[in-house]
């Protein structure tokens, strides 16, 4: 394409299929305390198939 | 629902049921912000009128482009996410977190503390080992297949009571194995007691370590103080700098907060990356409005731009190979959460829960001391089930002002606590709060697109 260029994102409607193993941090865990960073948590499965 | 907006030079689309995220260029901008309100040929017509250089074969192309991205899920795709919910209600919930007030004092009386110097609207108090182990022990009778199981020593000043936060590690140490779990620990401190025993101590056990430090020494001084209203900036900065280097610039965070006398915070995010630090957080404040530090919707302009400062700079950072991290741009397109963590969010209540220093349970530390939100305790149990079942249904989906919101998938509908102090309802949502995420989300989207584009140009 060569007017748009995309970004490599995770496939959200695939991980609907198999996630929810509920391992990832916690973000309350991370830094914030007072926010919901929940987009700046790694995910545990592919982190471990890294 | 797909969100166009320019950041940075950038022509950025983000299609947010998918998570998608495309740099175009200004004529295929221009197509895609007006592809559902228009009619092809409208669109058309409108685009040689305003890019003389551009052809109908070009804009055909674009439409090609914009249908194979539709074809692949990539952009206008629908909300097929909704009916989970009723998954994520009806799901069982397991503890994996909690929040250990291990003390209810603190050796500085910062101005802003949410936890009013430690107390929580409550007596200053230390958490016995007693009181800890049956947390722990709490938390793994609950926890059901969770196997990483989260705790963070917090305050108050957790240091104050070290001596029961190495008891407890020890404890939680000596049985994880056999109990199949992984304990990940987190201390947040002040600084003020760190030495190189509880430095030793924190780089063998803990997970995370949090250092709270708001920035320049002005900006620190003027709220992190002692009991006799002297700036701690001085006494914790070369601590701090020690623990970084000795933790390889890995697994802590600087963490600030900002106030209305600081909205260029920008420039104290700045100052820490400048004094060497990697990995640095700064939130806004919690505070009652009525509070002279208590940022207000007039600040919102400002501090939006601020984020924006911060972000171009980063990318200038990265760029040259002195990059650091800063927590809310540290979004992980291709690793980041399942949908499932985003619809549901943080756990407050449900996976995740704070502990008093005489073992009430609360949904989480900002709740601690509020007794309608009191779950019960780490002997008897939580005897409050309504509660719990109420943050079971909080999620992305039960809070209306969300369903509009192109971020809604990047903070799960934002903080519960937050909500409740300022709506009344932990459905609510915090006006001011929302505004700073969705920056915040469009400045760390920006700063990947331009770490494609660096990766690209080497």
């Amino acid at each position: 394409m060569k007017r748009i260029m995309t970004v490599s994102t995770r496939n959200l409607t695939e991980s609907a299929k198999k996630g929810g193993c509920g391992e990832c941090q916690t973000s309350c865990q991370s830094a914030c305390k007072t926010s919901c960073g929940i987009a700046n948590q790694q995910c545990e499965a592919l982190k471990a198939t890294k | 629902m797909v969100h166009c907006y320019k950041n940075n030079g950038y022509n950025i689309v983000l299609d947010s049921n998918s998570g998608s995220v495309h740099a175009v260029d200004e004529v295929a901008f221009d197509v895609i912000k007006k592809y559902e309100k228009k009619s092809k040929n409208e669109i058309i017509t409108e685009t040689l009128e305003d890019y003389p250089d551009v052809t109908k074969a070009d804009v055909e192309e674009i439409f090609s482009d914009i249908e194979q991205l539709k074809a692949d899920g990539k952009l206008f795709t629908e909300d097929k996410f909704r009916n989970l919910e009723l998954n994520i209600q009806a799901r069982p919930t397991f503890l994996k977190a909690m929040c250990l007030h291990i003390a209810h004092d603190c050796n500085l009386c910062c101005k802003y503390c949410f936890a009013g110097e430690g107390e929580y609207k409550g007596d200053r108090s230390l958490m016995s080992f007693e009181v800890g182990k049956q947390a722990l022990d709490y938390l793994i009778e609950h926890s059901g297949t969770r196997r990483n199981l989260e705790v963070d020593f917090f305050g108050g000043e957790p240091l104050m009571n070290f001596n029961v936060v190495k008891e407890l590690v020890a404890y939680a140490r000596s049985i994880e194995k056999e109990k199949g779990k992984n304990f990940r620990f987190t201390l947040t401190t002040n600084g003020v007691l760190l030495n190189d025993e509880v430095m030793e101590w924190a780089n063998r056990e803990c997970y995370n370590v949090v250092l709270s430090l708001d920035g320049r020494k002005s900006t620190n001084d003027r709220m992190r103080v002692s009991k006799n209203n002297k700036g701690c900036y001085d006494l914790i900065l070369p601590k701090f700098q020690k623990m970084a280097k000795a933790r390889n610039q890995q697994g802590y965070y600087i963490r600030g907060t900002y106030t209305h006398y600081n909205t260029d915070f920008s420039k104290d995010i700045l100052h820490m990356a400048n004094l060497g630090f990697e990995q640095l957080a700064m939130e806004p404040v919690v505070a009652d409005p009525k509070m002279d530090y208590a940022l207000t919707d007039e600040d919102l302009p400002v501090l939006k731009e601020q984020y924006d400062l911060l972000a171009k700079e980063m990318c200038k950072r990265n760029r040259e190979g002195k990059g650091f991290t800063f927590f809310h741009y540290m979004i992980d397109l291709e690793g980041g959460p399942c949908i499932y963590k985003r619809i549901s969010g943080c756990g407050v209540g449900t996976d995740y829960m704070a502990v008093t220093p005489w073992g009430d349970l609360y949904p989480c530390h900002q709740f601690v001391g509020d007794k309608k939100f009191l779950l019960g305790n780490v002997f008897d149990g939580v005897h409050n089930q309504k509660i719990i079942n109420e943050f079971k249904l909080c999620n992305v989906y039960s809070r209306e002002a969300c369903q509009d919101c192109f971020a809604k998938l990047y903070c799960s509908g934002g903080c519960s606590a937050n909500a409740y102090h300022t709506t009344g309802a932990i459905t609510g949502t915090c006006n001011l709060s929302c505004e700073l995420h969705r920056r915040r989300v469009e400045n760390a989207i920006m700063i990947k697109v331009d770490e494609m584009f660096q990766n690209a140009d080497n």
